[in-house]
């Protein structure tokens, strides 16, 4: 069966099964920016925003979404306008292997929301949910600062 | 000066990762594309009596069973290293006998993955099960036999003795061991244990194939050695090399785990039977059970010296779990010894003995640090032993003791991979200066003397501060190969092919800075495609701490000869001769010009332009191989400061210092990642990292959350400073950084820990349970756990 979901802004009707994760039909539906690292809510690499709020997808039935808002690191930023975090984490590199890096994003940018100006210690304790094996979190946790520092210059609230 | 290498220029793909847009392997679908489920053995040793997979077959949407009724025994090593493997062919892709809980009974593949899965349930195996082999202290010539009479063989000449459960043995004889020993005036005799680990890649292992349009296989997969599956899969599923294609997308992190070809000649022989597209990827429990882990070890060290702390005499043996197969079992149990011995390069009588053993449980296979992490846990710590023994501080001792450059060790040509070894002098080094940067840092002499009573003192909290030197190598001599293949555009940039395979370690990103330097050329303008079989030259692939020291270098020679051409052209339109002329800023200039001459000058686009369409026609492009005659070692020196607490046995890392040598870092940036990453691994292997297993064999910690992973609020604070060397073999005097740094969390905790509380450690990991037993004086149990 079908059912609409608003992703990324933007009305989508996409396959679902009743018993099927929010991970399982974003993926299917080709947001495969939302990773699948474990499927049992412990990595973090499938995390999205729900109503702006952070949540492993895996963990969430799809058919409990409703019209709840999703957004997927696409929704923060893109290739082609990419989010300070984005940017950021790529020069900085936070980044390496990548695969946590959606995940990662999208926990620092519902921390800058919440709080804009977080020390160190917020910041990892809001990225406690993302396990990254090749980083050793160490830049991760110098980009969000810097991002938060960046953020703050411009005036700017994260946005959407 | 170099404007583009020591420069922590952005990755490549680096935006493109952060905002999701780069395809790792499961990413990939396909009209028609079938899923594949693998049926695992649920017993640690048995045979297979029957399988009747009548009931999976006539369920709706399964496609095809593949086991051994149809799939023929081909016997094969799934270690992804050169050829002919120094591993032994032992393994099969489904086979009879089942060796290990998680070893593969059969594959469906099903129109969805939930028929898959269902379909397992409908098969019905009947096994008669075999007393299992769970000890690998017990596993030379225990009656169990693991690989009995299975026809198991070694590829190359080397010693393989099955019926003895020995899967590889290594052994190196320098001086007169014995009798130096029995005249040294000091002897110690320590055995250590370091257990099982996962890799733990975010990435789950996985494959996904189709044929193209010509009939051709296509295979894109979670691999670091592209090259090294298009041989094995054609081997093993019976498939011609010529039609067989690999691709490795992104690749979300591999450690060594992802060396191993598993998972390929399934979603191989699946898609050439059906002709559809076949996927497969791992559950994490998958991959903790059936993939391919860290080594168990147990290291036994035996040393002789003098009153002034010189080592007389030193005898590593050490006694590796090789697990059900023999995959990476000689490789890893020579990099035990040939990556820790030449540290202290002085000791005139030296031995190594070492084997691998089979055992009924997962497999080992390649992991960061490659058998150097196993047995830097007891070097370091016999060295502290000999140092507090011989009243000699030991950042000093290292200082004293350890290789110079010039100098070289009989272990570089005593211990190879399969074969003898090749004799080397360390030709670059700052361990000294590692060593006083990483003291200051980490505040060695006033930690020393503050903490130096904790031991004797009966507060709850004790600190103390402990450190190790370390080695590795670059890649692994006269024996890899990397190649390169650039061309040139209309617009002055270039292709950059390389068959270099870029984990997420940013190796697409050092290459491209390589040939930047070359053609004093921006990075943005090197065009870098990597890892696929059919347009990429070969590499080895991503191992052995190599990519940069050797892929590097065919990159820097193939740039080499472009920049030649591109001379030849530019002499040609300048009217100068060639030797007059350099590259320098995208443009070919006249060197050293005149003081009021207009300097001459014609762009790169120019050029190009010149010999694609106007004069003496020709694309300017080159190819170019390297093999390294040597594999210089990367030095580091790790400090820690711990806090025990007494009551709990919990051990709190207070701060982590890492001076790291790995020649020029071709991106420092990249190279800190490599060394935080590596840190933070060995932290937590130190620590907690572990299989733990039921009687029957069955690992029990097989989640993320069961197996414990640090998060970013666990880590203490971390300083890794790079300290440069110039490597004249290497590209830019660069040498390796990935591997290095995960060897010295294991023995810097253990002497931190010795010098807050006058215990040594012995067995990893440092769990608090085994902390208050070591505390408490407890007598030591036997392995396994």
């Amino acid at each position: 069966m079908r059912a609409e979901f608003t992703v990324n802004g933007a009305k989508r009707l996409l396959d679902v099964n009743p018993n099927e994760t929010l991970l399982q039909v974003l993926r299917n539906g080709g947001f495969t920016e939302v990773k699948s690292g474990c499927q049992e809510g412990e990595c973090g690499a499938c995390l999205v925003l729900l109503e702006g709020k952070p949540v492993n997808s895996c963990q969430v039935l799809a058919m409990s979404v409703g019209e709840k808002r999703i957004t997927t690191v696409k929704g923060i930023g893109s290739l082609h306008a990419p989010h300070i975090l984005q940017k950021t984490f790529a020069r900085m590199g936070a980044d390496q292997c990548g695969f946590c890096s959606p995940g990662m994003v999208v926990a620092a940018y519902s921390l800058l929301k919440k709080n804009p100006k977080p020390t160190r210690e917020e910041i990892a304790s809001a990225l406690d949910g993302n396990l990254c094996r090749c980083t050793g979190y160490v830049k991760i946790v110098d980009a969000v600062a810097r991002a938060a520092e960046e953020l703050a210059k411009e005036g700017g609230e994260p946005h959407v | 000066m170099s404007k583009y290498v020591n420069t922590s220029v952005e990755k490549v793909d680096g935006l493109a990762l952060v905002t999701g847009e780069e395809y790792y392997t499961n990413d990939f679908t396909f009209d028609g594309m079938l899923h594949i489920s693998v049926l695992h053995s649920p017993y640690p040793y048995a045979v297979i009596e029957e399988i009747d997979d009548s009931g999976a077959k006539a369920m709706e949407g399964v496609v095809e069973v593949l086991s051994f009724k149809n799939v023929r025994e081909i016997l094969y090593t799934t270690a992804g290293q050169g050829y002919p493997e120094p591993s032994p062919y032992d393994t099969v892709l489904f086979g009879k006998v089942m060796r290990f809980v998680g070893d593969n009974v059969c594959a469906v593949a099903a129109e969805t993955k939930e028929i898959a899965d269902l379909a397992l349930k409908k098969i019905k195996v009947r096994y008669k099960q075999l007393k299992p082999l769970l000890d690998f202290e017990a596993s030379e010539g225990s009656p169990t036999i693991v690989h009995d009479k299975d026809g198991s063989f070694p590829k190359i000449p080397v010693f393989h003795d099955p019926a003895k459960n020995i899967a590889a043995k290594v052994e190196a004889d320098i001086g007169q061991f014995d009798n130096a020993l029995e005249h040294s005036e000091h002897r110690l005799d320590h055995t250590f244990y370091v257990p099982y680990a996962s890799h733990c890649a975010m990435e789950p292992h996985g494959a996904v194939s189709y044929l193209d349009r010509r009939g051709r296989l296509v295979i894109s997969s979670t691999t670091q050695v592209p090259f090294h599956v298009r041989r094995i899969v054609s081997a093993v599923a019976e498939i011609p090399v010529s039609k067989i294609r690999v691709i490795k997308p992104r690749i979300g992190g591999g450690f060594g785990g992802k060396q191993e070809v598993l998972l390929e000649p399934i979603v191989a022989l699946v898609t050439w039977r059906t002709k559809r597209p076949a996927k497969l990827v791992y559950s994490r429990k998958e991959v903790f059970v059936s993939t391919r882990t860290r080594h168990q070890y147990r290291t036994r060290f035996r040393a002789g010296f003098n009153r002034d702390g010189s080592i007389e005499a030193l005898h590593l043996d050490a006694l590796e779990n090789s697990g059900a197969y023999g995959s990476h079992a000689l490789t890893v149990l020579a990099n035990a010894g040939s990556k820790t011995l030449p540290l202290l390069n002085k000791i005139p009588n030296l031995r190594f003995t070492g084997k691998g053993v089979y055992t009924n449980l997962p497999v080992g296979g390649a992991y960061r640090g490659y058998g150097a992490t196993e047995s830097y846990f007891g070097y370091g710590q016999v060295i502290d032993m000999i140092c507090e023994e011989t009243h000699n501080d030991i950042v000093e001792y290292y200082k004293k003791w350890s290789i110079k450059s010039g100098e070289t060790s009989p272990i570089f040509r005593a211990l190879g991979e399969g074969k003898e070894g090749v004799a080397m002098n360390v030709t670059s080094t700052s361990l000294n200066e590692c060593l006083d940067l990483g003291a200051r840092l980490s505040g060695w002499y006033e930690k020393r003397k503050q903490h130096a009573h904790s031991a004797a003192s009966d507060e709850r909290f004790r600190r103390g501060i402990g450190m190790a030197a370390l080695m590795q190598g670059s890649a692994i001599p006269e024996i890899d190969m990397a190649s390169a293949y650039m061309k040139m555009n209309d617009d002055g940039s270039f292709n950059l092919l390389v068959g270099a395979t870029d984990l997420g370690t940013g190796s697409d990103t050092v290459l491209a800075q390589i040939a930047s330097e070359v053609l004093d050329t921006p990075v943005e303008k090197i065009i870098v495609t990597s890892s696929d079989t059919d347009h990429t030259p070969f590499d080895k692939g991503a191992y052995a701490s190599s990519t940069t020291y050797l892929s590097g270098h065919a990159v820097k020679k193939c740039a080499e000869e472009i920049k030649r051409q591109i001379l030849v052209v530019g002499a040609d339109i300048l009217e100068l001769p060639v030797g007059e002329l350099e590259i320098e800023d995208g443009r070919v200039v006249k060197k050293n010009p005149g003081r009021n001459e207009e300097v001459p000058a014609v762009s790169l686009a120019e050029i190009c332009q010149s010999s694609l369409y106007q004069k003496r026609q020709a694309q300017i492009q080159a190819t170019a191989s390297h093999v390294s005659p040597k594999s210089p070692p990367p030095f580091a020196a790790h400090f820690v400061e711990v806090e025990v607490d007494t009551a709990t046995g919990v051990i709190k890392l207070l701060n982590y210092v890492a001076t790291v040598d790995c020649g020029t870092p071709i991106n420092p940036t990249l190279a800190e990642g490599q060394a935080q990453g590596a840190i933070v691994n060995g932290i937590s292997y130190a620590l907690f990292e572990d299989y733990h297993f039921s009687p029957q064999g069955i690992l029990l910690n097989d989640t993320f959350g069961k197996y414990g992973m640090l998060t970013a609020c666990d880590i203490p604070p971390i300083t890794v400073k790079l300290v440069a060397s110039y490597e004249e073999s290497g590209p830019f005097g660069a040498k390796s950084v990935s591997e290095i740094n995960i060897n010295g969390a294991l023995p810097a905790i253990a002497n931190a820990f010795h010098h807050a509380t006058g215990k040594r450690l012995f067995r990893a990991p440092f769990t608090p349970e085994y902390v208050l037993s070591v505390l408490e004086g407890k007598k030591e149990r036997r392995s396994p756990r």
